[in-house]
């Protein structure tokens, strides 16, 4: 238990230790806020969809957990680069306890990224329905927290070095993001585009939050949560086998 | 059981090539040991299979009489080690870099502080304790890993070339750390490295390994003796042979070279 709090700790001091990474890593939310929030908010509501900020503030909060996520458990490339990984491998611990605690302490940073950024698209206009509701966002905005540094992590496992970084952020979490439904209505799209939203653990994140904050729904928040439970212990599964075969 | 390290028919291969070929040697508890070898002759092997970090193909290993192998995790609280490259958080204090390591080794809780002080102390870092370890240089760096691997009070501390790249200031003053270490606990050092002279000044015993295989073992007297020569560097040389050794690149560097080549640097 100890072993897996110390590693959750250490993703936390670094966290707040970095501050241009802290603030740094709000601006991408901000400028989609700003730019898509402004600029597409007429257009939305023309189209008798109503503000748009309520539509895309919850999209904009799970962008930020997702880029936040995958890129903290990423960094298990890093620690192996720069060697720190090889002092926890021949720790006296389970190589489950290295994985569980960093997935636990990057997912706790994505969470509070999260948290940030919906404290911001506040500021700009967005406005939550019931405030009663939050604590299941914050739920939600955990689970999805947790699910894409463990997937992050597993990715890492995989990989040898940072190469493949960009490979996986415009073949992965790029796509990952854009065709979640958090940008635009999943009602009325191309069938294909609302097929790939099935299968799409985003989307799942996106509507569960978006359903917590505004009452707004595409699936239903039963299955959001379903979803997001069993994905995120699947995830956990495969990340866990994966980061077992990692050598240092 | 005098032998606190006993490594029996050690072998590693990775595809065609064997990396350690056969291998048996022991140490007693309270020597300090040097593991001597050309580059890519297998050292870094050997400690990577004594510290459990990679499975052995085929052999045994026993380190104070617990099998690695059978149980890694068990074996693990009985040494500390100071790897080649530096393995320590950058981003962390000195101080929080000693927590992290207490904790993972589950030294009790109210022991903590005591014991981090005193090793920081050992080393002459307990000044800097609450720097951040990237305004360290490289020896401060290897002073803090060394406090580290011993903040669990091993019996055997395994160190892969601790002095490489350090002034002699520096070298010299490790081993003194080290010997005194040695001296008042009995702790087992193990060790790899490449400057002859260190081994020749502090190891008990000296084992040279090449090509895979173990070559020679015994003291640094007995190996001059039996190659007729007057230092351990020229034992070494008349051992080992005097033809360059390129060491073959890693999995990681490697795949490096084919990434660069792909994008055409």
């Amino acid at each position: 238990m100890s072993a897996i709090y110390i590693l959750w700790k250490r993703e936390l001091i670094r966290y707040f230790r970095s501050r241009a990474r802290l603030v740094g890593s709000l601006g991408q939310p901000l400028l989609f806020l700003v730019a898509l929030g402004f600029g597409l908010g007429p257009v939305f509501q023309k189209a008798g969809q109503g503000n748009y900020f309520q539509f895309l503030g919850p999209g904009v909060v799970c962008m930020g957990i997702l880029f936040t996520g995958v890129f903290a458990g990423i960094q298990v490339i890093w620690d192996r680069q720069f060697g720190f990984l090889k002092e926890t491998l021949v720790a006296p611990i389970s190589r489950f306890e290295i994985m569980f605690g960093k997935t636990l302490g990057g997912a706790t940073v994505a969470f509070i990224q999260g948290f940030f950024v919906l404290i911001l698209t506040m500021i700009v206009g967005f406005r939550v329905q019931n405030v009663l509701m939050i604590p299941l966002a914050l739920v939600a905005m955990f689970l999805i927290a947790l699910f894409f540094t463990a997937l992050g992590i597993s990715i890492a496992s995989i990989l040898e070095d940072m190469q493949g970084f960009q490979l996986i952020m415009n073949f992965v979490v790029q796509p990952v993001f854009f065709l979640s439904g958090a940008l635009f209505p999943l009602t009325g799209v191309v069938s294909f585009l609302s097929v790939i939203a099935y299968f799409n653990p985003l989307a799942y994140g996106v509507d569960a939050v978006r359903g917590s904050l505004t009452g707004v729904t595409h699936f239903g928040l039963m299955t959001d949560f379903t979803v997001l439970a069993i994905i995120c212990i699947i995830v956990l599964a495969i990340g866990s086998y994966l980061f077992s075969k990692v050598e240092a | 059981m005098d032998d606190i390290i006993s490594a029996q028919n050690l072998t590693k291969t990775f595809g065609n090539f064997t990396a350690v070929n056969n291998v048996s040697f022991n140490v007693k508890k309270g020597e300090i040991f040097a593991f001597l070898g050309p580059n890519g002759a297998g050292k870094t092997t050997t400690i990577k299979m004594l510290t459990t970090l990679l499975k052995p193909t085929a052999g045994t290993i026993r380190l104070n009489g617990i099998d690695t192998i059978a149980h890694p995790e068990k074996a693990r609280k009985s040494f500390g080690i100071v790897f080649q490259d530096p393995s320590l958080d950058d981003e962390l204090t000195a101080m929080e870099n000693m927590e992290f390591h207490a904790v993972l080794y589950k030294v009790p809780g109210r022991e903590i502080k005591g014991r981090i002080e005193k090793f920081l102390n050992f080393v002459e870092l307990w000044d800097r304790k609450n720097d951040l370890v990237k305004t360290f240089s490289g020896g401060m760096k290897r002073r803090l890993e060394i406090a580290r691997g011993l903040l669990h009070q091993p019996e055997i501390l395994f160190l892969d070339e601790p002095t490489q790249g350090l002034d002699p200031q520096t070298r010299n003053k490790i081993w003194e750390y080290l010997q005194n270490l040695n001296k008042e606990t009995q702790i087992t050092v193990f060790f790899t490295t490449h400057y002859m002279e260190e081994a020749e000044q502090i190891a008990h015993r000296i084992a040279i390994m090449d090509h895979g295989k173990i070559i020679e073992t015994g003291t640094a007297a007995k190996l001059m003796e039996q190659t007729q020569t007057k230092s351990l560097e020229k034992a070494f040389l008349k051992l080992t042979g005097t033809a360059i050794r390129d060491e073959e690149a890693s999995g990681v560097d490697k795949l490096r070279g084919h990434a660069m080549r792909w994008r055409g640097r």
